[in-house]
């Protein structure tokens, strides 16, 4: 295991690569350079991760060099594996290598093709040292990372001032929640004097009792960062606009790994969260608040991406409900199924948009189930794992987890289960839309060109792994299997259930699945289902977030920073020094050499003092 | 004697600059190039081998005016010796800059650069008050003249107000000197401005409080703080580019150092009594800094405005008394010198070509200038304080170390991280994103340029990941009260 740190180092190597030879190589050594490191990276988790799990270790660390020491204030360039990083780095590698590989086919015809590449390398090293990092310190050098990133891939073609303002809103937005993270990190020096992880939870309990301000607003600090990063509310408005990049980043970044770092960073701290309980209450009913918003925005949109981009708000939500009941391992369940359905969908929603020339409106779409068979399948793979469609699909399991703990688990309730499956509901609706819209129905727009193999072979992995990914957690009424959670329970500590039986169970599970049928069956039957036109704007344009945010901050502070252009500080010396010279002209007027004036003025000089030497005398 | 030879080459260098424009003109920028870079490779080869008895390394005394306490008395630690690298390392930088750049009376050009240089060099060194004072003077000169003659549009007017603003404030650091002169007299019956006689002179608490503000004002004009900071932008914007690098990079570096050096160690309870207000104007200084750079449309200004910003993350952190913040502090020296001097020599480059500082006249310059771009885009983000470059190092230091002394103070100072974002990323998109407003055909880096900037990228990186050095060189000379609330 000591040649893990391969695993960041492979992409990094591939960026620096890519940007220094990028023009000498060609687009086969692009493409080489950029799969490869990523494929290596991918087998040296895997090699790494069967010594890790053969070891019987819980966890293992990899000392780099030391980054900082300040006194007693210590930061290695450390790498940590345990289960939870295991895992994450097992999808990102894995995931990552399979988007690199379809962007072979998907950037072809793209000038900037190392560029891209480039900038995907870079951005999976980063997402492994958040993963892999043994410090906060370090897992924000990641954090920060894949946001610089994230912004390079959404505004990748800059040409369009638009692309360039969503990547902007992007880095701004999660800036924000980054800022919170920062000063979480500033109490944690300050009481712990560490940010080394192991170290923070492992002295907590020792510092602070249950529900002491300090953890608590440390907590919600992080969830602050992780609200940010994982585009839930508040900070949410920044993902539907990222869709301005390509396809495949969408799917790597904005579906399967940068948007699921709150979900890492909250289980990984989440001894921090179990000890302050109104944060980590908090996180649920953000989760649940977020899922239903996002879910309804999803079903009005027109573009396939923003309905994916809304789709993906949502089931982070389901995340964070979970990780908010207490359900850590059930978040990261969903986190391992999401990336692969998600990804699978984006590539696939990707493979449309090439096959009908960069169009993405769905209403112009159509008719694609005979034109694009192979897509077509793919992507009903991907969709009914989305909408859960009972014992076939990954999504299925993870999110019947996620749905029955809601309720049954001690720190939930019946109102997150209602949440929960109402959530599933619409999401069976918007899935099933967005499928009757592009693959049914009249062609509207002739395809002109098939997908080759390089983006139909991640395709088929993806789905294969769609299906099969839900079989490794299964619910105690169906097998019972719990390979997963048990993987992660020297992680992340099992769920405790209140009032759970069987029986209930089952009744969460039938009527979710009713739920999602009766979902499909009534967008199937009437669609389009009437909206009143303002009801239907306001849920697409995201419940109004943007013009809020808009009216209450971008625009004060770019009017403030318009009329101040010129700095009114400044003002106050130009008129001090305007006040000078005004007096220097003065004076300067009465050296005119008319001795006249001279004598005049003497006289009226001696005028003056002498009447006030007179006066005093009166006076005193 | 190296300390002597330190200052005295650079202006022995300066004459003979100055002198060489008569045989040839292009003479004067060999031998200020080969006089910088011997003198770097002196600094650092001092630097690798630096050890000493205490924080002193070395100390160079000479009795110069004994009648009035006056001595030509040097002295490095760490702290100077760090200040040098930067300078030498700059200087020989703003000497490639300003290869091409200036075609008219080189000799003199180069006698001024290498004349400020060797003033920077003095302030760093000296430990004599008096002696200190002259330097501060000598400083001031050949800047006046390097805006003045060499610089835009508009350089004579900022020529003038750099020259007004530091000079008041200078006069206040005189008249604080002679303040303490005297009432160390008072005290003990010996006249003298050796530095470390005056350490612990005894006085009153509100005479040092008032001596305190005299020295304070001074640097906080140079470094400078809100709301002392308008000269900047004029002098920035107009100054030719290695002008800016140097104003930038180093002279408002001396600001900050003469904070560390004097305020804090000869007035430690006035320091104490004025903290919260000193670190409330650094707060205010970078949100409203980063705020004016955001509504800027020129080039040069923008960064000028953002110095402005990043020089409140040294007030923050110098006056919040502990270790982090103090090594936040000189590592924000050192990390804005060379980011901020590298975004200056950016402007410079694209003003050779383009011939204009206007953002709105850029645009899309990406696909002719990928090389330029992505040596932007590095400095750009370190100016944001992206991990993994020196300045996320110094900021995260400055803040984690503030926090403990006045967390809402450093809530503000924190959201400035936000503020950055807004500004630094508008420079992106308005030079290099977007589509090209004319049609350029331009070259991308030349030799002279990727020998510029490579080495300011290998060094930022570097102090992003491995900073540890500069952190070990400068502990020893870290003032007893900047750490006087050590934390945990």
């Amino acid at each position: 295991m000591n040649w893990m740190y391969l695993v960041p180092a492979m992409p990094f190597l591939g960026a620096l690569l890519l940007v220094l030879f990028s023009k000498k190589i060609g687009k086969t050594g692009v493409s080489l350079i950029g799969c490869g490191s990523v494929g290596i990276a991918a087998l040296v988790t895997i090699v790494a991760g069967l010594q890790f799990m053969n070891s019987g270790l819980q966890q293992f660390s990899l000392p780099l060099w030391n980054w900082l020491s300040v006194g007693n204030f210590n930061i290695g360039i450390t790498l940590h594996l345990d289960a939870l990083s295991l895992a994450f780095t097992f999808v990102i590698t894995f995931v990552g290598f399979l988007i690199h590989v379809y962007s072979t086919g998907y950037m072809a015809e793209d000038p900037d093709f190392a560029r891209f590449f480039a900038s995907m390398n870079l951005f999976v090293g980063a997402m492994l040292m958040l993963v892999l990092a043994d410090n906060l310190l370090l897992l924000y050098f990641g954090w920060e990372g894949v946001g610089l990133c994230s912004y390079l891939l959404i505004g990748f073609w800059y040409k369009d001032p638009a692309n360039g303002a969503a990547a902007r809103k992007a880095f701004i937005v999660t800036r924000v929640g980054d800022t919170a993270m920062a000063i979480a990190l500033f109490l944690l020096v300050q009481h712990t004097g560490s940010l080394q992880l192991t170290d923070i939870l492992a002295k907590a309990p020792t510092l602070w009792t249950t529900g002491d301000a300090t953890v608590v607003t440390i907590a919600f600090l992080l969830l602050g960062g992780a609200v940010g990063k994982s585009a839930q509310l508040p900070l949410q408005t920044w993902l539907p606009d990222a869709m301005a990049g390509p396809t495949p980043v969408s799917a790597l970044i904005h579906a399967a790994t940068m948007v699921t770092a709150g979900v890492y960073l909250i289980a990984r701290s989440h001894v921090l969260f179990t000890m302050a309980p109104a944060a980590q209450a908090t996180v649920a009913i953000v989760g649940a608040v977020t899922l239903i918003l996002a879910g309804c925005s999803a079903f009005v949109q027109t573009d396939i991406k923003r309905v994916l981009a809304y789709s993906t708000i949502s089931q982070i939500g389901y995340m964070f409900l979970a990780l908010g009941v207490g359900a850590w391992s059930a978040a990261i369940f969903h986190f391992i199924t999401h990336a692969f359905f998600k990804a699978l969908l984006f590539l696939g929603a990707g493979a449309v948009i090439v096959a009908l020339h960069h169009e993405q409106d769905m209403f112009k779409m159509g008719g694609l189930r005979k034109s694009l068979p192979g897509v077509f399948w793919i992507f009903l793979i991907g969709s009914a794992s989305l909408a859960a469609i009972p014992f076939v699909t990954a999504g299925f399991y993870s999110k019947d987890q996620i749905v029955w703990l809601a309720g049954a688990s001690a720190q939930g309730g019946a109102g997150y289960w209602i949440v929960a499956v109402m959530g599933a509901f619409i999401t069976a609706m918007y899935t099933t839309r967005m499928m009757l819209l592009v693959f049914y129905g009249k062609e509207k727009t002739h395809v002109h060109h098939r997908p080759g193999l390089n983006m139909m072979v991640p395709l088929y992995v993806l789905a294969v792994c769609s299906t099969l990914a839900g079989f490794m957690e299964l619910p105690h009424t169906l097998g019972h299997v719990t390979l997963l959670s048990d993987f992660l329970q020297p992680v992340l500590p099992a769920v405790v259930t209140e009032h759970a039986s069987t029986a209930l169970e089952w009744g969460s599970q039938g009527v979710a699945t009713l739920l999602c049928l009766a979902g499909i069956y009534i967008v199937w039957r009437v669609l389009p289902i009437p909206f009143p036109r303002e009801v239907k704007t306001f849920l697409k344009n995201g419940w109004g977030f943007d013009a809020a945010y808009n009216l209450l901050f971008v625009q004060p502070y770019v009017l403030l920073a318009r009329l101040n252009r010129k700095d009114v500080v400044d003002r106050l010396y130009v008129g001090l020094a305007a006040i000078t010279r005004y007096f220097h002209r003065m004076m300067s007027a009465t050296q005119s050499g008319i001795l006249r004036w001279y004598i005049m003025g003497i006289v009226m000089g001696a005028v003056v003092i002498l009447s006030v030497i007179i006066w005093r005398q009166y006076t005193v | 004697m190296i300390l002597f030879l330190f200052i005295l080459i650079p202006v022995l260098g300066a004459f003979a600059a100055w002198l060489s424009a008569a045989w040839n003109k292009k003479l004067p920028r060999w031998i200020a190039l080969m006089v910088l870079v011997f003198e770097l490779a002196m600094a650092t080869a001092f630097w690798s081998e630096a050890v000493g008895d205490g924080s002193w390394y070395v100390t160079f005394i000479r009795p110069w005016m004994p009648r009035f306490g006056i001595s030509f008395s040097l002295a490095m630690d760490g702290l100077s010796l760090l200040m040098l690298i930067l300078t030498f390392f700059l200087g020989a930088l703003s000497v490639l800059v300003s290869w091409n750049e200036i075609k008219e009376r080189t000799g003199f050009f180069f006698f001024n650069l290498l004349f400020v240089l060797a003033g920077i060099t003095g302030v760093f060194l000296t430990m004599d008050l008096f002696l200190f004072y002259f330097f501060w003077e000598v400083m001031l000169i050949p800047m006046y003249f390097l805006i003045g003659i060499w610089g835009h549009g508009n350089r004579l007017y900022a020529a003038l107000k750099f020259f007004i603003f530091t000079q008041a404030g200078g006069l206040l650091m005189l008249l604080a000197i002679l303040g303490l002169y005297f009432v160390h007299a008072q005290s003990t019956g010996v006249f003298t401005f050796n530095y470390f006689d005056l350490l612990n002179t005894p006085m009153a608490q509100e005479t040092g409080r008032w001596l305190m503000l005299g020295f304070l004002i001074a640097f906080i004009v140079k470094l400078p703080a809100f709301p002392f900071h308008t000269w900047l932008p004029d002098a920035h914007t107009e100054a030719p580019t290695a002008g800016s690098v140097v104003l930038a990079g180093l002279l408002l570096k001396t600001g900050a150092y003469g904070i560390l050096r004097f305020v804090l160690p000869l007035f430690p309870e006035a320091s104490q009594y004025f903290a919260p207000y000193i670190m409330l104007l650094g707060a205010i200084g970078i949100l409203y800094g980063g705020k004016l750079a955001y509504a800027q449309t020129d080039f040069k200004r923008l960064v000028a405005y953002t110095s402005v910003s990043h020089m409140g993350f040294v007030l923050v952190g110098a006056f919040a008394f502990n270790e982090l913040a103090y090594q936040g502090v000189v590592m924000q020296m050192i990390t804005h010198g060379i980011s901020t001097g590298a975004l200056f020599m950016i402007a410079g480059s694209l003003y050779d070509r383009l011939h204009t500082r206007e953002l709105e006249e850029m645009g899309g310059l990406w696909p002719a200038l990928p090389g330029m771009g992505v040596v932007t885009m590095v400095f750009v983000m370190a100016s944001l304080g992206l991990p993994g470059l020196g300045n996320f190092i110094a900021e995260f230091l400055i803040l984690a170390g503030s926090w403990q002394a006045q967390p809402w103070i450093t809530v503000a100072a924190t959201i400035g991280l936000v503020v950055a974002t807004v500004y630094s990323l508008r420079i992106m998109q308005k030079v290099f994103f977007g589509v090209s407003v004319r049609e350029y055909k331009l070259p991308d880096l030349s030799l002279r340029e990727a020998l510029m900037f490579v080495p300011l990228v290998i060094v930022i990186i570097w102090l992003g990941v491995y900073p540890q050095p500069v952190i070990n060189t400068a502990k020893p000379a870290t003032p007893a009260v900047a750490v006087h609330f050590t934390s945990k």
